[in-house]
């Protein structure tokens, strides 16, 4: 790919170590990729926060790169960490994991990466606007940037993402180029769909159906709002690998495409795959982070009341500030539920905190949860999530 | 009788040389979860290579996949003296390119022959990362 006399001055090191290292790792992907060249972005959004995913080798690396003097130059934004950062003792985190964790964090403030710890940056303090060029890694947020958003990444990974946040660049390929964001396949949705549990279903279908091809989604009938849309791109982005949807009303007429039909059937099929009868102890939201809206609405379900059940509600440390001074984390508090910031039931150690099966309304979480924690999850809508915590 | 020397030609995705012998796999790996960066044995239940150690070997085969997180997992297995000496895939990934930048292993894929039907476990191969080359020797 092409360089400019800067980026090859970069390449050769004499910008340091850790600019060299994070070029060699953005140019061998653009090599492959053909990319032409680079294209600076806006922001990168960086995953593998988890001491539970990333480890000891994670850790490791991280420790070497910030010794190589790696320091973020553009907006740089975390995923979400393993554990709340303030109250983990309350939430059982063992002290072995949180001390670990604790120096993954300072890693990334060395590196002067902001601690958002969310899935969601575009609504907690870290948008991406409509046409700018961003290096995401969380596969939920690249499909809501590309296809909400109109913002331009391709679906990054820990370590280029990291790249990008050095270097302030991303190679030129894929999801950065207009004629590669064009639908290849049309999603005939010929039911009426009534929760976010259904958007979650349909996304995880979509998914598992399409791959990595682009659908366009047709039947939704009003524009839905953010949190389904949320919900959908987190479930195709987890059973498959698609970086964007789009809804477009009108017909495509650019590009003949394969059209595939869903209807009711093949959304409980996914249930019935994904979806557990057992009785659970625990209630975990959040998959995709809440948004204040949901948070308003569960603060809402459960006001005056008792919670049953443990019922955890995870959002960013941005939005729980906001709905606290708003009175939702008073009102999920007072009633017993526990409104977590930083993490997620999908990336802390759960199963050391004495979770052993849960009800949530993500198919993303429920996917994870099976595959990397081998918890089973009960489906169900977010109303229906809180009111089972209530019962 | 000395045994032939084939050379393959393909793309260079990360530089340098390794040479060891082959260990082949026909599917695809998952690093994050399938190989222990500590031993460079593979755990991924069921996997063709499973309990198989890649360590010090030259590893071959078709693609990454799974979690980016991976590439961390490939970057241990060099901090732990575990990793395998050179990487030859079908078609890659950012996911083994990731890991072989950071761990420098040389990585070469797109051969005008398919490795993992061309080298046998056991070959003793050479790889050329700079030229995107290789060559096999048969056991």
């Amino acid at each position: 790919m092409f360089l400019t006399k800067k980026e090859e001055r970069i390449l050769e090191g004499e910008e340091g170590e850790a600019k060299a290292l994070a070029m060699r790792l953005l140019v061998a992907i653009g090599d492959v990729y053909e990319a032409r060249r680079m294209i600076k972005v806006h922001s990168a959004q960086i995953s593998g926060v988890s001491y539970k995913t990333i480890g000891e080798p994670g850790l490791e690396f991280l420790r070497e790169f910030t010794s190589r003097g790696a320091v973020a130059t553009v907006k740089a934004m975390l995923n979400p960490t393993g554990m709340d950062l303030v109250r983990w003792r309350e939430l059982g985190v063992p002290v072995e994991f949180a001390q670990k964790q604790l120096e993954v964090m300072r890693c990334f403030s060395k590196m002067k990466i902001e601690p958002t710890c969310t899935c969601i940056p575009y609504e907690s303090n870290g948008n991406a606007l409509r046409g700018e060029h961003v290096a995401w890694a969380e596969s939920s947020a690249v499909i809501f940037a590309n296809s909400v958003l109109g913002a331009y990444t391709n679906r990054e990974g820990g370590p280029t993402a990291l790249a990008s946040s050095i270097l302030g660049l991303s190679p030129l390929y894929g999801m950065h180029l207009d004629e590669q964001r064009v639908p290849t396949h049309q999603v005939k949705v010929k039911c009426k769909l009534e929760s976010d549990l259904d958007y979650s279903l349909l996304g995880y279908w979509i998914g598992e159906s399409l791959g990595s091809n682009l659908p366009r989604i047709d039947g939704l009938g009003e524009a839905p709002s953010y949190d389904r849309l949320k919900a959908l791109g987190a479930s195709m982005a987890a059973s498959g690998s698609a970086p964007m949807f789009s809804i477009r009303k009108k017909a495509d007429r650019r590009r003949e495409c394969e059209t595939i039909s869903v209807d009711r059937e093949e959304l409980l099929q996914v249930s019935r795959v994904l979806s557990s009868e057992h009785e659970f102890e625990h209630v975990c939201l959040g998959c995709p982070h809440l948004s204040l809206e949901e948070l308003k609405v569960i603060a809402n379900l459960v006001s005056g009341r008792k919670t049953v059940k443990r019922l955890w509600c995870f959002t960013s440390r941005h939005l729980r500030n906001i709905a606290e001074r708003r009175g939702y984390v008073r009102a999920i508090e007072q009633a017993g539920g526990r409104v977590v910031c930083d993490t997620c039931m999908v990336v802390s150690p759960i199963r050391e905190m004495g979770v052993s099966g849960l009800a949530t309304n993500s198919c993303k979480a429920a996917h994870y949860l099976r595959s990397l924690n081998r918890i089973r999850s009960r489906l169900m809508s977010l109303e229906e999530c809180v009111g089972y915590g209530l019962s | 009788m000395d045994s032939p020397r084939l050379e393959m030609n393909g793309r260079k995705v990360v530089a340098g040389r390794g040479a060891g012998e082959a260990i082949v796999s026909k599917r695809a790996i998952s690093f994050f979860g399938g190989v222990d960066p500590r031993s460079g044995i593979v755990i991924e239940q069921g996997h063709d290579l499973e309990g198989r150690s890649i360590q010090g070997k030259v590893l071959i085969f078709p693609r990454g996949k799974g979690s980016t997180v991976g590439s961390y997992v490939i970057y241990g297995l060099r901090k732990y003296g575990a990793a395998p000496v050179a990487i030859v895939n079908i078609e890659t990934e950012p996911i083994i390119i990731g890991g072989c930048v950071l761990a420098r292993i040389p990585l070469v894929d797109r051969l005008d022959r398919n490795p993992v039907e061309a080298i046998r476990t056991g070959d003793w191969v050479e790889v050329e990362g700079n030229l995107g080359r290789v060559w096999v020797t048969k056991q």
